[in-house]
């Protein structure tokens, strides 16, 4: 039988399947993914990101087990880089979530980022959809442990969680433009550590001088919370899941929802168009070919933008 | 089966020692591999759990607590009731050269005991695994 009805009828090892063949992209995973395309866009995505080492996947543990505890259903995908220079990774992100385990409400898929930058593997999106449509209420991602303008999480997620914790920085870190940016809320974690209170300053002072500058298709209606928790012991979570269902609210009631439903949608059409143009376009050309214009660019003949004007006129 | 082989590394029941585990996690990353780590105290039941949520090729298991009689039968079994019976399952650890037999009657690939060469289990786990 093929993936897509098995996974509609909550058959648990199809799911794993068809998110392996998503990460090695091929004709059955888009095949799967067209079917199971309408029946996405029910599941609230909550991203989660920050540096490595605030405790991020404890949080996530925390967040699912509260979702849970309120009857909703959790899938979660844990992305963790892969080694550029081996291509193996180590994905250890199961470590911090045992408590899960054993929950038939629960799914847990942990990626590795294949060479993809930004805090995602490329797959991420369309294993997110794929838990979207196997009928989980929230799908949690988390990150990678990412530095500053590791933000491709805000076009995946309807929600962002930034965690910072006490002492990476001072507050011009806060200041600069990336994470802070794509927060809808700011989580201090290990808020029982010195420098908790200082850290959360700062982050309310960074939040207030960026809302007197809001620039277009900033949503100044929402202004994000900072929260202090310490997920190890779950302290604070509960304020979190509260915010997170606020922010639910608002997304929905002021038409937002649909406007980052529809700006998605965008990107994915852009993405895919891209990659399946350049695709053709390489197929058709030859590698033989290209090579040759390398050596050309590489010795000064030609120049990159009048190689890729011949490469797409003369194909 | 996959691109990219993908290895669950677990260490069932009580003992606390993971530095073997570790090793050979990183080892097989370096390896090229997708190595999931789930870390210590884990029961069977947990194990095929997560070897059927992450699609794995292999399953690896470090045991020194002298329980491997009981605990690899069960993850073998629980992999064969989850349809997973083309997970390979290798074992680490201190095993009596009397119950490798046994162990490998009851489904096991290749048994590691101390001082193998990690690069010995990686060419196990891609021999094995390339076999399908």
């Amino acid at each position: 039988m093929e993936l897509a009805p098995r996974i509609l009828e909550g058959d648990r090892r199809a799911l794993a399947r068809l998110i392996s063949l998503i990460e090695d992209d091929g004709p059955p995973a888009r095949e799967a993914m067209a079917a199971l395309h309408p029946h996405t866009g029910r599941a609230h995505v909550i991203g989660v990101t920050g540096a490595p080492g605030t405790g991020k996947s404890t949080l996530v543990n925390e967040l699912a087990k509260g979702f849970r505890r309120r009857g909703a259903t959790v899938g979660i995908v844990a992305v963790d880089p892969t080694s550029p220079f081996t291509g193996g990774a180590l994905l250890g992100d199961r470590v911090r979530m045992r408590d899960l385990a054993g929950d038939p409400g629960i799914f847990i898929r942990s990626m590795a980022t294949r060479g993809s930058l930004g805090g995602l593997a490329r797959a991420t999106g369309d294993v997110v959809r794929v838990l979207d449509a196997a009928g989980f209420a929230v799908v949690l991602v988390e990150t990678v442990g990412v530095g500053q303008a590791e933000v491709d999480i805000a076009r995946t997620a309807h929600t962002t969680i930034v965690v910072e914790a006490p002492g990476l920085g001072d507050d011009v870190q806060a200041l600069k433009a990336g994470l802070m940016e794509i927060a809808d809320i700011l989580v201090v974690n290990k808020a029982d550590r010195p420098g908790a209170a200082q850290t959360a300053r700062a982050l309310e002072v960074a939040l207030e001088l960026g809302r007197n500058n809001a620039g277009p298709g900033k949503d100044a209606a929402w202004r994000p919370p900072v929260l202090k928790t310490i997920a190890l012991d779950g302290s604070g979570v509960a304020e979190v899941l509260e915010a997170i269902a606020a922010h639910r609210a608002y997304l929905e009631s002021s038409g937002l929802w649909a406007h980052r439903e529809r700006a998605r949608a965008r990107d994915d059409l852009l993405r895919a168009l891209e990659q399946e143009l350049l695709g053709r376009l390489l197929a058709g050309v030859g590698e033989a070919a290209i090579e040759d214009w390398v050596d050309r660019i590489a010795r000064r003949e030609v120049d990159v933008y009048t190689a890729v004007q011949a490469l797409i006129e003369n194909r | 089966m996959g691109e990219r082989l993908r290895v669950l590394i677990a260490k069932p029941g009580l003992d606390g020692h993971d530095r073997g585990a570790k090793v050979v996690a990183r080892a097989l990353r370096d390896a090229g591999m997708e190595v999931i780590y789930t870390g210590l105290r884990q029961t069977p039941e947990m194990i095929v759990e997560a070897a059927l949520q992450e699609d794995v090729d292999a399953v690896g298991l470090s045991i020194l607590s002298g329980a491997h009689m009981t605990l690899v039968p069960r993850v073998i079994q629980g992999l064969r009731e989850a349809g997973l019976d083309h997970v390979k399952v290798f074992v680490g650890g201190i095993i009596p050269d009397e119950d490798v037999y046994a162990l490998k009657e009851a489904g096991v690939e290749a048994i590691f005991g101390p001082g193998t060469s990690t690069l010995t289990i990686v060419e196990a786990v891609r021999r094995a695994c390339s076999e399908g």
